[in-house]
């Protein structure tokens, strides 16, 4: 019986004709290998708890080799979009955006997204602004912080995804019926385009829960 | 007068020097550079995995610019209907997993593609006893989608498709900001 049951289940993910793929690694067809393609969101307490961190990775599966190379277009915004209404909406109600010039990153906000909401927006610059310089390949990390205690950083980071997506391929591609023991990080030696801010909690809500995605847009 | 003057530029100059390098302070508000115009969403994130997962080929770029808010009413039933593509065995006849969901309940919950973050304690993507309070670096959330999808009301119906067996990073994270760790 659950013989028939696996081998049911693999067909049905072999005739579904798909490939499963990494986090959002490579699942935009129409930005994959440009700065907008998003790899990976992470939200997570700061080493301090009275803070919050927002990572978000672009570029997936760079190469060492290519990494000098990589950089931020200047015409992509990052968007970092919270949601702090009770019960949740899902739209906006916070936004920090990210965008490059001249070999430094500018962090807009959080700020109320008031009408900046939807699936086009603009940059107030009226709002808080910390900036710092885009950290090369090779060097260490450059780090600002604003005088409310916002912490930024914008560079190329050791992508922090792991899995065996090779394995997930064969999988679901009818070589293979089960995941390898141990398995094998097909990301292991990669990296991303990273973007990191850490913030006081009382910046974004203070307590309780929030919904937040990440966006990239462009000019 | 002068005197204080100078001293004071001097103690500037001083301070800016100082702060130049690696913690460096806020530019000077006409330091904004121009960053006018509308900018389109082309790409977007919540959770991991759910678009590569849940969105079938030629559906990726409309999901990806359809915003969270609209995203279940568009979304939930195709979720519901691909949990049970991936397994009717875990899902059919009302079948549940382990947070004690069936298909169209789950699908509805992950086709709105946001991370649920809280701001009062652990923030983990899901740890034994924390669920979706966040998303840490260290989560193996692979391992966790799997077991989600495959592994049915006790997590364990199909182990062999519930773990692929990589739990960590290629090099440790930081314990301090920036917390990734250095490029390869």
């Amino acid at each position: 019986m659950k013989k028939f049951k696996l081998s049911f289940q693999i067909g049905a993910l072999f005739v579904f004709g798909m490939i499963l793929l990494a986090a959002d690694h490579i699942d935009a067809p129409a930005v994959q290998g440009t700065s907008a393609d998003i790899t990976d969101y992470y939200a997570f307490q700061g080493g301090d708890a009275n803070n919050i961190v927002f990572v978000a990775n672009t570029q997936g599966l760079l190469a060492p080799g290519a990494t000098d190379a990589a950089s931020f277009d200047e015409n992509v915004m990052i968007e970092f979009n919270i949601d702090t209404s009770d019960p949740k909406d899902n739209v906006e109600d916070l936004i920090i955006q990210a965008i490059p010039r001249d070999g430094r990153m500018y962090f807009f906000g959080p700020y109320a997204a008031g009408g900046n909401t939807g699936t086009t927006g603009s940059i107030d610059i009226t709002a808080e602004v910390t900036a710092v310089d885009i950290t090369e390949y090779g060097e260490s990390a450059e780090i600002a912080t604003s005088d409310d205690g916002i912490k930024v950083f914008a560079g190329p980071r050791d992508d922090p995804f792991f899995m065996d997506f090779a394995r997930f391929g064969e999988i679901t591609g009818g070589m293979a019926t089960s995941f390898n023991n141990p398995g094998d990080d097909t990301f292991a030696g990669t990296n991303v385009m990273s973007v990191v801010i850490e913030l006081p909690k009382s910046l974004v809500g203070g307590s309780g829960t929030i919904n937040t995605w990440v966006e990239t847009k462009k000019k | 007068m002068k005197y204080i003057k100078i001293l004071s530029l001097a103690l500037l100059a001083m301070f800016t020097l100082q702060n130049c390098g690696d913690d460096e302070t806020m530019p000077p508000v006409d330091e904004i550079p121009n960053v006018s115009g509308t900018y389109t969403l082309a790409d977007q994130m919540g959770r991991p995995a759910i678009n590569t997962v849940f969105v079938a080929s030629d559906e990726k770029n409309t999901f990806n610019t359809t915003v969270p808010s609209e995203q279940g009413a568009l979304y939930a039933d195709k979720f519901a209907e691909r949990l049970e593509n991936l397994s009717m065995p875990v899902w059919g006849n009302g079948g549940k997993n382990l947070l004690d969901l069936d298909a169209e309940t789950f699908g509805g919950v992950l086709a709105t593609d946001v991370l649920s973050v809280s701001l009062d304690g652990t923030t983990t993507f899901f740890d034994g006893t924390n669920v979706l309070t966040g998303r840490n670096l260290s989560d193996d959330v692979i391992t966790t989608e799997l077991t989600l999808i495959f592994g049915g009301e006790d997590g364990m119906e199909t182990p062999t498709l519930s773990d692929d067996n990589v739990d960590g990073n290629d090099k440790d994270f930081l314990t301090t900001f920036p917390y990734l760790a250095s490029p390869w």
